[in-house]
């Protein structure tokens, strides 16, 4: 990586730079738009059976055991809310497992804030989770259509060999346990934790929920078989299916922090116009 | 301190933003103008699948060691009317099939009817469209054995089915159960009318005398308690219009996702 040293001006300068090309931008704003409804049409789903086993079947928490649950228990005359994974239970009332409807407690899996629609709807939910999952397969075939051919993978997102060495690794790991984000021309080009998330997220996570969604239609299952062995069964691939879109939810938590924590407006401007301002200027410490 | 501060202004904003998405979701899912948009992509899925399938590729069959210990009856197990309990008391002897509509020789089948024709046992996962699957066992007349034996009539497209369980109870009829295949499954090898289940006659719970089976497609177009089968060229005319009890309250026709 190249630093640029200025001399003679006292303040830093403000350089903006392009950082997000138009297809980039366009396919980040759709793919948030589809991954939100598919959030919480896929949870209104879940609703509808809140339990999720491992392998090939699963019914019932008896005599299929399911090794989590959203479940809702008597507590005198009301009811309480009970998450359960494996053996171990948590009151979770009000939350998950039951939560309040039109203000009274209804055994819910997820509360009705976050699904589509608020109240219970199976017919619904699942009419908007397969619209925007179409919308979601197209959008992101479009975008690494392109990021392969306009060369966006290679030169953004695979990390250098630089950047992998353990040291530099823990080095980048120190630097954002303080908060302290790179700065001028080190900002130029994403880190490599930054790109280890992103590559992560755009080659497996997001690939493995289309994979596992299909792994659940007994159409597919007849049309491709083998993806029933990769996953060891409808039921475990609907249990991937979950575990998987909640690492998103958690990956986008960590992104939305990381868009506030490191320059909020320069951030949501390059992914909006495409321009990301660097401070360049006198400088208190050479890049490593 | 600033981030605290950060984050309970993002808490905030983000609760009052909910509030308002929350009613704007619902009166945007209760629009028909995007409800039709919406529903475009079951023709994608669908034509998706078909083209994907032009082989009559089958369903995972598994073995005796993968069947559910306990299958769950769902929808109706336990039809209420009268002309049933009189049907299952003498052990539906008196029961037969009725095949008709667009068809050369309509057609009346008893259980020992159907029994005596070939038959194929399969062993099959059934897939409600709440998220749960459960194995089992099933043995039947193929139904393409059923139709070459009343001869499809030119035009037929759908082969509708009509059920002897009220799911809902209505004063039109409407809350009769029915369904509807198009040929395309109707002729696919695993889709059998089965009248046995784990190696026994089928239990009422589960659709007896005669149940479908569809293995490509969800639990709700694998109708119990089959009475009579009506070879169509559009099921546009029956109750809701849409080809089936739970097509009629908003699930898709195809089913095969």
């Amino acid at each position: 990586m190249t630093s640029t040293i200025e001399s003679g001006t006292a303040q830093p300068k403000k350089v903006l730079f392009y950082r997000h090309s138009v297809l980039v931008r366009i396919t980040h704003w759709l793919n948030v738009l589809c991954l939100t409804f598919l959030l919480m049409s896929g949870l209104q789903i879940f609703n509808a059976h809140p339990e999720l086993y491992w392998g090939q079947y699963g019914a019932d928490a008896r005599p299929d055991p399911s090794f989590i649950s959203l479940g809702a228990v008597e507590d005198g005359d009301t009811i309480k809310g009970v998450t359960r994974i494996g053996s171990l239970s948590l009151n979770t009332t009000g939350v998950l497992g039951a939560s309040k409807v039109d203000g009274e407690l209804a055994p819910r899996g997820f509360p009705a804030w976050i699904t589509i629609p608020s109240y219970q709807d199976l017919a619904t939910g699942r009419r908007w989770h397969f619209f925007f999952a179409w919308f979601f397969v197209i959008n992101g075939l479009v975008y690494l259509l392109y990021g392969l051919i306009a060369g966006h993978f290679h030169r953004d997102l695979v990390p250098t060999r630089d950047q992998l060495t353990p040291k530099h690794l823990a080095h980048e790991v120190a630097e954002h346990a303080r908060l302290r984000f790179p700065k001028g021309e080190d900002a130029r080009h994403y880190n490599s934790l930054q790109k280890l998330a992103y590559v992560g997220v755009i080659f497996i996570l997001l690939p493995l929920m289309v994979l596992t969604g299909l792994t659940m239609s007994p159409g597919f299952n007849a049309i491709f078989p083998w993806l029933l062995d990769l996953f060891g069964g409808r039921q475990s691939a609907r249990t991937i299916h979950f575990i998987t879109a909640s690492l998103i939810v958690a990956f986008v938590v960590v992104h939305i922090v990381m868009v506030l924590l490191s320059g909020v407006w320069t951030n949501l401007r390059s992914m909006i116009t495409g321009y990301y301002a660097l401070k360049v200027g006198p400088r208190k410490e050479i890049s490593k | 301190m600033s981030i605290d501060l950060t984050r309970r202004r993002f808490l905030i904003g983000s609760s009052v933003a909910a509030t308002g998405l929350l009613t704007g979701c619902d009166a945007l899912v209760e629009n028909a103008t995007v409800n039709d948009i919406l529903q475009k992509a079951e023709s994608l899925t669908m034509g998706t699948q078909r083209l994907l399938m032009a082989n009559q590729q089958l369903a995972r069959e598994f073995t005796e060691a993968d069947l559910s210990p306990v299958f769950k009856a769902n929808g109706t197990s336990q039809p209420d009317s009268e002309e049933y309990a009189k049907m299952m008391e003498n052990n539906f002897a008196d029961w037969k099939l009725v095949v008709n509509g667009m068809v050369q020789r309509p057609l009346e089948l008893s259980l020992a009817d159907l029994k005596a024709m070939p038959s194929r046992t399969q062993i099959t996962r059934h897939d409600c469209v709440e998220g749960w699957s459960a194995i089992g066992k099933w043995t039947g007349v193929p139904l393409g054995v059923v139709l070459e034996k009343a001869g499809l009539a030119p035009g037929a497209r759908y082969a509708v089915f009509y059920c002897a369980d009220e799911l809902e109870q209505t004063l039109d009829g409407s809350g009769k159960y029915y369904e509807s295949i198009d040929l395309t499954d109707a002729w696919h090898p695993q889709t059998i009318l089965a009248y046995s289940m784990n190696g026994k006659d089928l239990e009422v719970a589960h659709g007896a005398p005669l149940r479908l089976r569809v293995e490509r497609q969800l639990g709700y177009k694998h109708a119990k308690y089959v009475m009579r089968i009506e070879l169509t060229d559009s099921f546009k005319g029956l109750w809701g219009g849409k080809g089936g009890f739970w097509e009629d309250r908003g699930y898709e026709w195809y089913a095969g996702i």
